[in-house]
């Protein structure tokens, strides 16, 4: 069985300077433009180049049903040309500096990131101001994103992944904003007016609640100084406050559901539940319950039945995803479609494991050093700094978090993540989709 | 020590680079093989990357999901990759816990045990990618391009293998293959990372040191023969979306004009670059960007210019405007290759990809995980030395050597076009309705 590995510990000395290389209130500046700006700057003097990104209240939440991917069509057009400049100056001013900046539109948020190297940060934040504030939706330009998103719905319609994804969503938030897909469908994308999208940016675009992560080799003080510069004048006194979210209503029984996709030779198995939010205190024992059944190592519990044991699948995991409102917890495995039913069977005898026996002292251990250990490499790159601090500022978690997490995650018991799973992993009330070639 | 980089080669013949970096405490250990898909015979296709999966199921000290756990605990990564010329293995640990990756590197170098039952299990799963992939339009159309590209190299099949090769081998090819491939001798250790180079080094020298070399693997490499005018290959499948792919000829990594191709790839289809790890950005500028797709003839391009041992291809991209067919594509791309046939681009716009390139350098510089990569990837076909004079040679690249090797490379009777070719078969178009209707 397993053999413990001996591992040589020299620079032990350097355990205190990996917490305290973790951001933190010492180390992060964050600060509120008067108009509702939140600006957090992180200096990393090691770096030649910063990184931005951040969102804004203004996400697919707001689409009529029958032009669904408004938002997301509004924020693909900003950068299609504006008050002071057409598309290709702004993408030869970044491209030609080797920098990027990129919008797109989600459900509750329009988020945008950026790269340039450190010099050219007032190009970064000048593209972002003028994208956000002036764009103009030129004609041509729209109806050219169109066609691209229409050839991008028809590659949905034949990516089993995606499909699976889409169903799965469809049937697990019924009559509920997250069962409609941000990308919108074939007809909603068609219905989509050049003023729809003018009216969409001027009614729901505007400064309150809007995040701006500046990470890299820049002085914070700098960085607020330049955010202010280019967005602290901005205004939309019309702006709304951000949707509600109705009430879910989750189902009361397994629901399953074939897509048939001809000539795919891998068919996408998809099992479902509803999930707890980012800031419920059932995420912690979920997100290490999660690294037990589909993560862990070579993909969990799962991965080690469906694909080591088994043989049926090259990736069969499980995954936890969380947000504002109800998340999902849902395992996924590509397998051939003769092999459906087995990798079902064996999943589902997974899921039922999962929430009537504790998960091992062994595997808790593992999964809280493993949740710990990798905070270090995973803000290893302004990319990675930058991710995680516009998360902790979208779900509130409280400046100190990376430095506090540690003691919450080693305070999970296997009890915990047990009572945590039997809330949400409930065997009668699962929602099963798969997705290729089933004729 | 050169470049603050040291180099030293072990009496068995390893070759070891070590870059002290202090920014953090973490350190990357990498471990390289010559041998990729280019080394493989008829029949045994796929063979490299299915060792690549084995050596991940264990030794006679580490067993087979031992190390998945042990490296997860300690918050690290680690994976591993087989391409055209090379197999590399990595692990990204915590600085004071790299000793486990120096170990288990050290003993799977030669002493994995291919197990039997390991072995039935891994083919399945080897097949179960294989089908994944036949899920993308993309692979297949790619997999038919590169077998009527190369008649005599090996570049001829895809790394995953054909399918009827993996039903076929056995572990006896596998374990053979092991032999002859899994040397010190034929192998490249690099680390980068926060680590004193002196006392890693002696440790690598006990851990791998011991090994014995081995008879270096003969092979005989079977030179393309120059193609001798265009070849077309039509590749029909499910989807609604036409691909097309102008694959060229192109010159090997070492070969001089590989600098120029690089530029030219640049100006025609956006920056590439060497990070394996880290963003790229937008090609919006680019000119086929401007001549295909917002002539709206293409909704998407992009372009590819690998650095391989052997000449192999360089190779654009173009999905097809719903309204468009690829003959119209095809003839606005030859457009555009004829004007750098027939006019040198500005100095600005080779400039231009320099200064994109330095950009990209720098962002994939953040992560240690990709500074290993940059010193083992280009011992591969070349040395360091490439690597390290990469930017300093595509600034000596002038306007007349792209045009130059437009007009040596970039003909007709030089290329394989590839065009995918939706089948007709239709998928359910109900999604909207039943969005809509029922839910």
């Amino acid at each position: 069985m397993a053999t413990r590995i001996p591992t040589h510990s020299r620079n032990t000395n350097k355990a205190s300077s990996v917490i305290s290389a973790l951001p933190g209130p010492e180390n992060i500046t964050r600060q509120t433009l008067k108009n509702g700006i939140t600006v957090i700057a992180r200096p990393n003097f090691n770096s030649p180049s910063v990184m931005i990104s951040g969102y804004l209240q203004a996400g697919s939440l707001s689409d009529p049903d029958e032009k669904l991917g408004l938002a997301g069509f509004t924020a693909a057009c900003l950068m299609r040309g504006t008050q002071r400049r057409n598309f290709q100056q702004i993408h030869e001013a970044l491209e030609s500096m080797g920098a990027r900046l990129g919008i797109g539109g989600g459900t509750h948020t329009t988020s945008f990131h950026g790269q340039a190297l450190a010099e050219d940060l007032d190009l970064l934040l000048d593209s972002l101001s003028e994208a956000l504030t002036q764009p103009i939706f030129p004609e041509e330009q729209v109806e050219r994103l169109r066609t691209q998103f229409l050839t991008g719905l028809a590659m949905r319609a034949h990516d089993t992944g995606e499909m699976a994804s889409l169903i799965c969503n469809r049937l697990l938030y019924a009559d509920h904003p997250y069962g409609r897909p941000t990308d919108g469908y074939t007809e909603t994308i068609q219905a989509i007016t050049r003023q729809d999208l003018i009216d969409f940016h001027a009614r729901t675009y505007g400064p309150r609640g809007m995040t701006i992560v500046v990470v890299g080799g820049i002085d914070p003080a700098a960085a607020v100084v330049k955010v202010s510069a280019a967005l602290g004048e901005w205004q939309n006194f019309e702006q709304p406050l951000p949707v509600e979210l109705p009430e879910l209503a989750a189902s009361d029984q397994t629901v399953r559901q074939s897509h048939h996709i001809p000539g795919k030779s891998q068919a996408d198995l998809l099992v479902a539940w509803v999930g707890p939010k980012r800031r419920s205190a059932d995420y912690l024992p979920a997100a290490l319950g999660n690294n037990v059944l589909g993560e862990f190592g070579m993909m969990g519990r799962i991965g080690e039945v469906v694909r080591v044991q088994a043989g049926l699948a090259y990736y069969a995991q499980s995954a936890l995803s969380a947000g504002v409102g109800p998340g999902s917890w849902s395992i996924g495995a590509g397998v051939e479609p003769a092999n459906i039913e087995q990798a079902l069977e064996l999943i589902m005898k997974e899921a039922r494991r999962f929430v009537s026996e504790p998960v091992s002292r062994q595997e808790m251990v593992d999964s809280q050093d493993h949740f710990v250990g990798s905070l270090p490499l995973s803000m290893e790159t302004n990319i990675g700094v930058a991710s995680a601090l516009t998360m902790l500022e979208r779900y509130q978690l409280g400046l100190d978090y990376f430095q506090t997490i540690a003691k919450h995650v080693r305070s999970v018991t296997p009890e915990q993540v047990l009572e945590t799973a039997q809330r949400y992993l409930d065997p009668e009330r699962t929602v099963i989709i798969a997705a290729g070639t089933l004729a | 020590m050169q470049n603050g980089i040291s180099r030293t080669q072990l009496d068995n013949g390893l070759l070891v680079l070590l870059k002290e970096i202090h920014t953090a405490p973490i350190i990357s250990h990498w471990v390289w093989y010559r041998a990729g898909s280019r080394n493989e015979l008829a029949g045994y296709t796929g063979v490299s990357h299915w060792v690549e999966h084995m050596q991940f199921k264990g030794t006679p000290r580490f067993s087979g999901g031992t190390l998945d756990r042990e490296i997860a605990r300690l918050g690290g990564v680690w994976n591993a990759f087989t391409y055209l010329d090379w197999t590399a293995y990595f692990e990204t640990l915590p600085a004071d816990k790299i000793d486990l990756a120096l170990q288990l590197e050290a003993d799977r170098m030669t002493n994995s045990l291919f197990e039997g039952q390991d072995v039935d299990a891994e083919r399945t799963v080897i097949i179960s990618e294989r089908q994944g992939n036949e899920n993308e339009p993309m692979f297949l159309l790619s997999e038919h391009i590169q077998a009527t590209a190369f008649r005599v190299h090996a570049y001829h099949h895809e790394v995953i293998g054909e399918q009827v090769d993996l039903e076929a081998l056995t572990r006896e090819d596998l374990m053979a293959y092991y032999r002859r491939h899994y040397a010190p001798n034929n192998a490249i250790l690099t680390i980068a990372g926060d680590f004193d180079s002196h006392s890693m080094l002696a440790r690598i020298n006990e851990l791998y040191g011991a090994i014995p070399a081995a008879e270096p693997p003969s092979m005989r490499v079977r030179p393309e023969p120059a193609q001798r005018g265009e070849r077309r290959v039509t590749v029909e499948g499910p989807g609604e979306t036409v691909y097309v792919q102008a694959a060229y000829h192109a010159p090997a990594a070492t070969h001089p004009d590989f600098f120029a191709m690089t530029v030219l790839d640049s100006l025609l289809s956006g920056p590439s670059s060497l990070n394996m790890f880290g963003g790229g950005i937008s090609n919006k500028i680019s000119r086929l960007y401007r001549a295909l797709v917002e002539k709206e003839l293409a909704v998407g391009i992009s372009g590819e210019m690998p650095a391989t041992i052997d000449p192999y291809l360089y190779s654009i991209t173009a999905i097809v405007h719903p309204e468009r067919t690829a003959e119209e594509v095809i003839s606005a791309l030859d457009e555009q290759i004829r004007l750098v046939q027939e006019a040198p681009p500005s100095q600005e716009e080779v400039a231009r990809a320099v200064k994109q390139a330095r950009a990209l350098f720098a962002y994939g510089s953040e992560s240690i995980t990709n500074q290993a990569f940059w010193l083992g990837f280009p011992e591969m076909f070349a040395s360091y030395d490439w690597f390290s004079g990469y930017l300093e040679q595509l600034a000596a690249v002038t306007p007349q050597d792209v045009q130059r090797v437009t007009q040596l490379y970039l003909q007709p009777r030089n290329r394989v076009l590839g065009i995918y070719l939706p089948d007709g078969l239709g998928v359910e178009d109900a999604e909207f309705v039943v969005e809509m209707g029922e839910v």
